[in-house]
């Protein structure tokens, strides 16, 4: 044999003799990469991944590198939660104990487009981070409608899907009539947007927890929650039929100008579920007789730009619970905070974008670009 | 009385098969919160700080047992290159041993996240809150975790190799 040199030779014969101990080696290295190959999802083209969710959103709204897949246009503002002592009987939270929580929060309206209309984007979002005195945090985001338009991260994949923009610039009607007759709980939501006014602003919506969470108070005892944050200032609504016309940056114009003049508020109310209502679905609201308390009051002090602000750089996770607030079995609500990482990742690794919303000395919003 | 031990002492034997548990435990925990926007999430990226935390300070005690007990020494006839692919790798697990943890509460850090366990403990970030940190941070604790599952497993194909074909006492020195 001229061509096998005696090395080779030694390992097959090595090969010849060690064949079954080498079998096992090889299989004790490929069982666990297997393992290791289905925990990533690498077998499994069907699993609902972030990324998947994440991808539909840029595909959705077009790729805006540096800016939140949703809730895209923003601003932040800083303030800080008066504790009233009512929530400490719900929850341990340091936050609901007797001394002020500073606040880092974000206005933002829906929607991936970081330089659209405001008239477009008629839903409004409010993202909180609570430092508790001591440090403890807890974050929040919230949307000013107390219900989801899906209760599943599957159907809020395939409403992206549905919904997306077609070389028109509109959704294909069908797709999207398909996708309301297979999910009657979208269709509730599109209805309570028709036979619900819009707040005028900001400043006089209600931001809602969006899903249940689970309060355990010193005792150890746990209830189901859901939270909203109620505005004093009264309640003015938008006419729907004059949105296009509206200024681009009308809602943070009324924002900025309404906070120079003083600050801002909202109560905490906590609504307590009874036996029986969903805890774990987003787009079904509870009656509206359920025991509610109001546990402290949020000051809205200061309105700065995105760019200037120390909101842009945080990701309001909704699982960054302090000990005392824990997670609902709400699948919208894991997948919330496993998306809303992937998109903080993504942009994390893009140049940051100058904001739509920047303030001029005087406090004036002016628009970019 | 021997000057030489032939196994590793009880407390480095034991590290090493509660760590091995962790890091592999940690491994899967970690491929998989990053990849599911299932209930599974959640709870498992509560699971991996604690955990990440409890490797870095075994792997910290770890490398102290080892720098008291030293290590029995590998069989004389071993040739060469396996020899220092032995001490690479060792090196090599050590040092993503306690890297690992930094890199991930680096990151978190970087993020303006809390390092919050369990809501009520928490640590101090140890990097500034800088994105493009924490975008290269996220990064390598990907990369190097991929690093580290390899090694892990080239680790466990050598110790079988001993076990199994060169029949000698390197394996016999770490089984528990």
């Amino acid at each position: 044999m001229p061509f096998r040199s005696p090395r080779l030779a030694d390992l097959g014969g090595a090969l010849r003799r060690h064949w079954r101990a080498i079998s096992l080696i090889a299989a004790a290295v490929a069982v666990p990469g297997l393992l290791f190959a289905f925990a990533a999802g690498w077998l499994d083209p069907g699993r609902l991944t972030p990324a998947k969710i994440a991808d539909a959103l840029e595909a959705h709204d077009g790729l805006h590198p540096g800016f939140r897949r949703a809730h895209a246009k923003g601003i932040c503002f800083v303030g800080r939660f008066d504790s009233n002592g009512q929530g400490a009987r719900l929850s341990r939270a340091a936050v609901f104990g007797p001394r002020p929580s500073s606040v880092i929060g974000r206005f933002s309206t829906g929607g991936g487009q970081p330089y659209a209309a405001d008239g477009r984007l008629v839903f409004h979002g409010m993202a909180l981070s609570l430092s508790a005195p001591g440090g403890e945090q807890w974050r929040t985001t919230m949307d000013d409608t107390p219900i989801f338009n899906v209760a599943t991260p599957q159907a809020f994949l395939e409403f992206q899907i549905a919904t997306r923009p077609d070389r028109s610039g509109k959704p294909d009607p069908a797709k999207v009539s398909a996708f309301l007759a297979a999910h009657p709980e979208t269709r509730a939501f599109i209805d309570w947007l028709r036979d619900h006014p819009l707040p005028s602003s900001f400043a006089n919506g209600t931001y809602y927890s969006i899903d249940a969470f689970r309060f355990t108070d010193a005792a150890g005892k746990s209830r189901f929650v859901r939270w909203a944050f109620v505005p004093e200032a009264p309640f003015e609504s938008l006419d729907k039929s004059r949105l296009a016309s509206l200024d681009k940056n009308f809602l943070f114009d009324d924002l900025v100008a309404r906070a120079a003049r003083g600050p801002l508020r909202w109560h905490l109310v906590i609504t307590l579920a009874s036996a029986g209502d969903p805890v774990d679905n987003a787009t079904v609201q509870w009656p509206e007789d359920r025991e509610k308390v109001d546990a402290g009051t949020l000051a809205v002090d200061r309105v700065v730009a995105e760019d200037e602000g120390p909101c842009r750089d945080l990701n309001f996770d909704p699982l960054i619970l302090p000990a005392g607030i824990g997670p609902s079995d709400d699948p919208l609500l894991a997948a919330r905070s496993a998306v809303y990482s992937a998109s903080f990742t993504r942009r994390a690794g893009e140049p940051a974008q100058p904001s739509a919303v920047a303030l001029e000395r005087g406090g004036a919003v002016r628009s970019v670009p | 009385m021997s000057g030489v031990r032939e196994r590793f002492v009880l407390p480095a034997r034991l590290l090493h098969w509660t760590m091995a548990a962790m890091i592999l435990g940690m491994l899967f925990v970690g491929v998989t919160m990053v990849s599911t926007v299932g209930a599974a999430h959640g709870a498992l990226l509560a699971w991996h700080k604690p955990l990440g935390i409890a490797v870095l300070l075994l792997a910290l005690a770890r490398i102290a047992v080892r720098a008291i007990y030293r290590p029995p020494p590998l069989p004389a006839d071993l040739p060469a290159w396996q020899r220092r692919a032995a001490s690479l790798s060792h090196l090599l697990l050590y040092l993503l041993m306690v890297a690992m943890p930094l890199i991930g509460w680096a990151m978190l850090s970087a993020g303006g996240y809390p390092v919050q366990i369990f809501g009520r403990l928490r640590l101090p970030p140890i990097a500034p809150h800088d994105l493009r940190w924490y975008s290269r941070l996220h990064a390598a604790h990907a990369v190097l975790a991929g690093l580290f599952f390899a090694t892990v497993l080239l680790h466990l194909a050598a110790a079988l190799f001993h076990r199994l074909i060169r029949r000698d006492r390197v394996f016999h020195s770490m089984a528990p």
